[in-house]
């Protein structure tokens, strides 16, 4: 038994730390976020020379080979720096679909320019209706000659702005929330028939809400099994979901330290109010908090790399106790704060932000707790 | 004991139903929410003013409305029911209480009947940069120079400074003896020579706080509420008029029916929110305790219509009524599900895919301060520990 990070991951995470250090300082970040395009295509470029968009992909594919291990230490350090670049949405998500699903041939044509850094991604899974249920889908890909014809809408798709090209699901045939009958495309953003509403999110990332109307798709750009997506959507979305507890963990234990050195520092009746006991023994709860949340993502990690499919009941369970425990360390952090808590020049009502957007993406604590008393008390 | 309405209770909902609906009209909430919101909150305290209930606390002889408890209570309930947003409580609550309760006769002349027809809008000058939870440190300094007092220093998350005409503030006027004693509770013309309001941007991407600063600002000393030197007095009933207030049990309970509204149209895969057994535990222990609320602020209101000011008791109502708020402002902001992300924004909601998400959220993002302002809730359990159990 070892829960130490190896060499290699931890220069990956001092790497990734020095640059949220040197590069990344809020000033920087703030300027990126009110800039135009909310994103620097520059460190996109630093992510691809550092090799950090290499990290998860197989090494006949151009990757550096990581496993999950590797790729929780990189989402925990960027969660740290609330790095805006679209990471996640790019990497984690279209990436993990290509090489999950892609044939040969999507590979070699998709995985080298995105690992260069010359190509932005996104998946495009979730409706104004869905909820955190994905396979709640209407819009559908219809056969046209030996392609298809695609319609719909799909809302708040993480990184659509800039994505060039995009994963998509849509139902190729079955009811509106048939598990079976969904199938995944390859779309390249500027096809003709697509519009993109574009808007911000509270943690600063873009998102864009995009309409396909009959939008001509060849055959070759179906990803995977026709009407077989949600295995390969299952599979991808139980890592993201491990992969955002982590980045959570990171803000989390920051979030802690943030306050604690507050704590000490600010001044009331004559004393730092860290002496007060009533404060000391919630800031105990919010590090047992952290403690506990840092512990089941180590598990999540472990079960997944033995054997992911049964890692997903864990899952459920990781992410309920990362919106518990993330809510009651994001409200101490701005109650602790006073005032200052509250204001918007402090970063910390900002990584608030980020954990209740990560809490809600792929459902909610209420959600996942539901769903792992179906797994854990099925007869 | 009994809680039933008596048949004067209830024509008197019918009153309050009636005029609520005739007189709030769409065109008023759609202003109301708009950032430039003053003009339109004026509007509707002056049409409360001239129908007499502007200001149910205040005694009948300035102005008030004489109601029962259950009057009150009916009111509540019906305003709340409908969205309608409070009165700003700086002025019509807060500072008009200690006029009337420490004021002298010309000050309550000349303040209480433009407090009542809303001419002028009021701001709180109590926490300073270093002076938070321990307020009685503040160190807003006022200087006697013959009939006036010169002000120096600076106040901070004064909510709606930037419209105010008045603030009403605690300045150090004498460092002799323990830090209570010295402070003076005083009126402050806005528009005087040396004062500059500067904005504070809040996590719910508003602007409704703001540091005030203070230099050289010549004051009447006529403008003294009570005695020099004696300010923590009248601060400290002031206070428990702000914590009755901020209860806000009536706008709980409106947060609670949206909840269930939310919950039956916001669906996973064919199943309803409401029909998870978690959330409806989650829902239910808020509703539970909100039940036994409503009853503890009657029970307060009860013993307010006995005469005199409200007591330490009043923590408790604090304490319980932001908790509750802010477990459903939690509640209905999760039910946007990603929606909650939306940044204000003009954006047209069928565009968008959502109604409800951006607001939900702005609401649960102010209400984090509800557990800060007026005396945090760390603060007011030591007030119930001081004052109520007896511990030293």
């Amino acid at each position: 038994m070892n829960f130490d990070f190896t060499e290699e991951q931890q220069m990956i995470r001092d790497s990734i730390a020095r640059f949220v250090q040197d590069d990344y300082d809020w000033d920087t970040r703030k300027a990126i976020v009110a800039s135009e395009a909310g994103m620097a295509p520059a460190n996109w470029q630093t992510f691809a020379e550092l090799g950090w968009l290499s990290i998860p992909f197989a090494e006949a594919d151009g990757g550096f080979g990581g496993g999950i291990v590797d790729s929780a230490v990189i989402m925990e350090e960027l969660g740290k720096g609330l790095v805006v670049e679209p990471y996640f949405p790019t990497v984690i998500l279209f990436g993990g679909l290509i090489t999950r699903a892609g044939s040969e041939a999507q590979r070699a044509a998709m995985l080298s320019a995105l690992i260069e850094g010359r190509l932005l991604g996104a998946f495009a899974y979730l409706e104004r209706q869905s909820r955190f249920e994905i396979g709640d889908c209407r819009t559908v890909a219809l056969p046209d000659g030996e392609g298809y014809r695609l319609s719909g809408e799909k809302v708040v798709v993480f990184n659509g702005e800039h994505a060039e090209q995009m994963v998509v699901l849509a139902r190729t045939s079955g009811e509106q929330c048939d598990r079976e009958g969904l199938s995944l495309f390859v779309v390249d953003a500027s096809a003709e028939g697509i519009s993109r509403f574009n808007y911000p999110l509270m943690d600063a990332q873009r998102v864009s809400n995009i309409t396909f109307d009959n939008v001509r798709l060849e055959a070759h750009t179906l990803l995977g099994d026709l009407g077989n997506a949600m295995d390969v959507v299952d599979a991808v979305v139980r890592e993201a979901t491990i992969l955002l507890a982590a980045e959570a963990v990171g803000i989390m234990g920051l979030l802690n330290q943030k306050t604690l050195e507050y704590t000490k520092t600010r001044q009331q009746f004559g004393v730092a109010i860290g002496s007060f006991q009533a404060l000391q023994h919630r800031m105990v709860d919010t590090m047992m908090a952290y403690e506990q949340a840092k512990s089941l993502l180590f598990r999540a990690l472990c079960e997944h790399q033995e054997d992911p499919e049964q890692s997903a009941t864990t899952v459920h369970a990781l992410k309920t106790l990362i919106d518990r425990n993330s809510k009651l360390i994001y409200g101490e952090a701005i109650q602790l704060h006073g005032g200052m808590g509250l204001t918007d020049e402090l970063d910390i009502g900002h990584y608030a932000k980020r954990l209740m957007m990560i809490n809600t993406t792929f459902g909610d604590g209420t959600f996942h707790r539901a769903r792992y008393a179906e797994q854990a008390y099925a007869a | 004991m009994d809680i039933a309405f008596s048949p004067e209770d209830l024509a008197f909902r019918e009153d309050v139903r009636q005029f609520l609906d005739d007189q709030f009209t769409d065109e008023l909430r759609t202003r109301l929410q708009s950032k430039d919101f003053k003009p339109a909150m004026v509007e509707w305290q002056q049409k409360l003013y001239r129908r007499g209930w502007v200001a149910p606390n205040w005694p009948e002889e300035h102005g008030g409305t004489h109601w029962t408890p259950t009057q009150k209570y009916i009111f509540e309930t019906e305003r709340s029911l409908r969205g309608i947003p409070d009165v700003v409580p700086f002025g019509l609550v807060m500072v008009a209480n200690v006029i009337i309760g420490f004021g002298t006769q010309d000050q309550k002349d000349y303040f209480l009947p433009r407090i009542l027809k809303s001419e002028d809008w009021w701001c709180q000058g109590y926490s300073e940069p270093g002076s938070g939870s321990d307020l009685a440190s503040l160190k807003t300094k006022a200087i006697r120079d013959g009939d006036d007092f010169i002000i120096n220093g600076a106040k901070i998350w004064t909510t709606y400074a930037q419209y105010a005409d008045w603030i009403f503030c605690l300045v150090r006027t004498s460092s002799a003896g323990k830090k209570q004693e010295g402070i003076t509770f005083i009126l402050v013309d806005m528009a005087s020579e040396g004062i500059k309001v500067n904005p504070i941007h809040s996590i719910d991407d508003h602007h409704s706080l703001n540091e005030v600063e203070f230099n050289d600002v010549r004051v009447p000393v006529n403008n003294v509420i009570g005695e020099i030197d004696q300010g923590w007095t009248v601060a400290k009933a002031l206070l428990a008029h702000e914590r009755t207030g901020i209860a806000g049990v009536a706008d709980v309970k409106r947060n609670v029916r949206l909840i269930r509204e939310a919950a039956t149209q916001e669906v996973n895969g064919g199943v309803s929110v409401m029909q998870d057994p978690g959330f409806q535990q989650r829902l239910s222990d808020i509703e539970v305790e909100l039940m036994a609320l409503e009853f503890t602020e009657l029970r307060t209101l009860a013993a307010m219509a006995k005469g005199g000011f409200p007591g330490p008791e009043s923590s408790l109502l604090k304490i319980k009524g932001t908790e509750l708020q802010q477990a459903t402002q939690e509640l209905r902001m999760e039910l946007a599900g990603y929606y909650q992300g939306v940044l204000p924004t003009d954006l047209d909601p069928t565009l968008l895919g959502h109604e409800f998400g951006s607001e939900a959220r702005r609401s649960f993002m102010y209400g984090r301060a509800a557990t800060i302002y007026g005396g945090s809730n760390e603060v007011q359990k030591n007030i119930i520990a001081k004052y109520v159990l007896g511990l030293e």
